[in-house]
C-alpha cells in the first residue's frame, strides 16, 4: 500500500461516525455525487454534530473528484431540531 | 450514466421496491433492465422509513409475505455481498384494551397456523425482552423473536450495487413524464431525459404511483400519507432491543445496533399530501410517548426528525401485478411496509416475468379487487 492510500485510510472525515476519506472516495467513485447519498450509505453527517464537522470537507472532496465547482455540488438537507435536545425537555413543552 | 433509448424492462421509481425488483429480474434472466428515479438513491420513502420487518400480521397474505421477507433478509448479506444492517430483536406488540389484545391474539393464531412462532407474553416477560419498559397500563403483549429491523439505506445500496454488477442501468434525476401505450400495450416511457422504449414497464413509484399509473390511463385508488419519525443520539445498548409497537398507541420505537433510538408516529388526521414536512408538534408528542414507555429516555437527545410518505391503499394491502394495459405492471400500495416487503415482492414479480413458478401466489393483490369489492383489510397497521 502506498503512503497516500494508507493516509486516506487513516484520515477520519466524519468524527461522529468515524468515516474515513478512503470510504468517502470509494463511494464517490461508485456513483454518489451528492452529500445526501454519501450520508445515506456511510452515515456521514448523521451523528450528534449533524454534519457541522464534515460537510464542508466532503463537499470539497465531491467537487474535486467530480471536477465540478463546489457551488454546483448538491449540499445536504438540514433537518430539525438543528441542535440535539433532550426528549425530557421536549416532552415538558 | 449514459442515457439509452431502449430497454427490455423499465422500472419507474428507484426506491427499494424498484431496485430489488430490478435485481431479481436480472438475476432470473431478463437481460436489459433500466430503473428511472426522479431524485437520488434512497431520496424518497425508502430513505425515510422506519425499516421494520415483521411476520406479525393480521391477514394471511401479509403473514406469508412477512415471513418470506424475513427468510430473504436473513441471508441477504451473503447473497448481495454487503451488510444490510439486519437486527432481529423481535417485535413486541402492545395492546391497551381487552378488545385490542383479543385482536392481537386472533392474529397470533393465524400466524401460528402458518408456522410463525409468535406468542403472547406477560408484563414481566415483556420487561425481560425490553428491560427499560414501563407499560403498566398495557393490557397484553405479543412477541415474535425473528421480527426486527434492517438499515434501509444499506439494503437499497446493497441491492443496487449487486444489480449494477448484473448489468442493471440506474438513471437518477430522471423523472417519468408519460407512459406510451399502443394497441392496449405499454411500449415505452417518457422521461425528463427523453423517451425510452420498453417491452415491460413496472410502476414502483410508491406514493406517486397513482400519478404514474394515470399516464397509462390506469386508475389506482392509492394516496400519499404523511408520517413522521425521529432519531436520538447513540446511547448504550439495551434501552429498547425489540421494536416496540402499538396500533392503538400509534407508535413504534427501536434502538439500532449502532445505539440510536428511532421512533415514529402518525400525525393527527394522517395528512394526505406529498409534503415531507416534519413538525414541532410531532417531536413533542413523540417525546412524551417515549418518556412514558421508556422513562430512561428523558436524558437522551433527539438529533434529527423528518417525514415520509406511506403509499396507502383503501385496504392497507399492496397492489402487485399486471393491469388492463398489457405489459404494464404495478408493485405499489405497500401502505407503510414497502421496505420489509420489497425483497419478496420483487422476487415474486421477477419470477412471474421470467416464466418461473412464483414462491407465493399474489394474484389476489391484483388492483381490480377494489372494483370487485374484494378488499383484503389489514388490521395490524398504524
Amino acid at each position: 500500500m502506498g503512503d497516500a492510500k494508507k493516509a486516506e485510510k487513516e484520515v477520519i472525515v466524519c468524527r461522529c461516525e468515524e468515516i474515513t476519506l478512503d470510504e468517502i472516495r470509494e463511494w464517490i467513485d461508485r456513483g454518489c455525487d451528492t452529500f445526501n447519498e454519501l450520508k445515506r450509505v456511510l452515515r456521514v453527517g448523521m451523528g450528534p454534530c449533524q454534519g457541522r464537522g464534515c460537510q464542508d470537507i466532503i463537499l470539497r472532496e465531491l467537487s474535486r473528484r467530480l471536477g465540478v465547482p463546489i457551488d454546483q455540488v448538491e449540499a445536504g438537507t438540514v433537518r430539525p431540531p438543528v441542535k440535539p435536545i433532550k426528549t425530557g425537555l421536549l416532552a415538558s413543552e | 450514466m449514459e442515457w439509452k433509448n431502449r430497454a427490455d424492462v423499465v422500472i419507474v421509481g428507484g426506491g427499494i421496491v424498484g431496485i430489488a425488483t430490478a435485481y431479481y429480474l436480472t438475476r432470473l434472466g431478463r437481460r436489459d433492465v433500466a430503473v428511472i428515479e426522479k431524485g437520488t438513491v434512497c431520496g424518497g420513502s425508502t430513505g425515510r422509513c422506519g425499516a421494520g420487518i415483521r411476520a406479525q400480521w393480521g391477514t394471511e397474505m401479509n403473514c406469508r409475505l412477512g415471513i418470506a421477507a424475513l427468510d430473504i433478509f436473513e441471508s441477504l448479506e451473503d447473497e448481495l455481498g454487503m451488510s444490510v444492517g439486519l437486527n432481529q430483536g423481535g417485535y413486541l406488540l402492545v395492546a391497551y384494551s381487552q378488545n385490542e389484545f383479543e385482536n392481537l391474539k386472533k392474529g397470533m393464531a393465524l400466524q401460528n397456523g402458518l408456522g410463525i412462532k409468535s406468542r403472547s407474553v406477560t408484563l414481566s416477560e415483556a420487561r425481560k425482552i425490553c428491560p427499560a419498559l414501563d407499560a403498566s397500563d398495557a393490557e397484553g403483549f405479543t412477541y415474535h423473536a425473528r421480527d426486527g429491523h434492517a438499515d434501509p439505506f444499506l439494503t437499497a445500496f446493497a441491492y443496487l450495487e449487486a444489480a449494477k454488477k448484473l448489468g442493471v442501468s440506474y438513471f437518477k434525476r430522471t423523472e417519468c413524464t408519460g407512459i406510451t401505450v399502443k394497441g392496449g400495450r405499454a411500449v415505452g416511457v417518457d422521461t425528463s431525459r427523453g423517451h425510452i422504449d420498453a417491452d415491460v414497464v413496472i410502476n414502483c413509484s410508491g406514493a406517486y404511483s397513482q400519478i404514474v399509473a394515470k399516464f397509462a390511463g390506469v386508475d389506482l385508488p392509492n394516496w400519499g400519507e404523511r408520517h413522521e419519525i425521529m432519531i436520538t443520539e447513540p446511547v448504550e445498548a439495551g434501552v429498547c432491543p425489540p421494536m416496540l409497537m402499538s396500533f392503538s398507541g400509534n407508535y413504534y420505537i427501536q434502538q439500532r445496533p449502532h445505539g440510536s433510538i428511532i421512533c415514529g408516529m402518525s400525525p393527527a388526521g394522517h395528512p394526505q399530501d406529498f409534503e415531507n414536512k416534519s413538525t414541532w408538534q410531532f417531536i413533542t408528542a413523540m417525546s412524551r410517548v417515549l418518556n412514558k414507555l421508556l422513562p430512561v429516555t428523558k436524558e437522551i437527545r433527539v438529533v434529527r426528525h423528518w417525514a415520509g410518505l406511506y403509499d396507502m391503499t383503501p385496504d392497507g394491502s399492496p397492489i402487485i401485478g399486471e393491469t388492463d394495459v398489457k405489459n404494464f405492471y404495478h408493485s405499489t400500495g405497500y401502505s407503510g411496509h414497502g421496505f420489509m416487503l420489497a425483497p419478496i415482492a420483487g422476487k415474486v414479480l421477477a419470477q412471474q416475468l421470467t416464466g418461473n413458478a412464483p414462491d407465493i401466489d399474489l394474484s389476489m393483490l391484483d388492483y381490480r379487487r377494489f372494483a370487485r369489492g374484494e378488499l383484503i383489510m389489514e388490521p395490524n397497521i398504524t
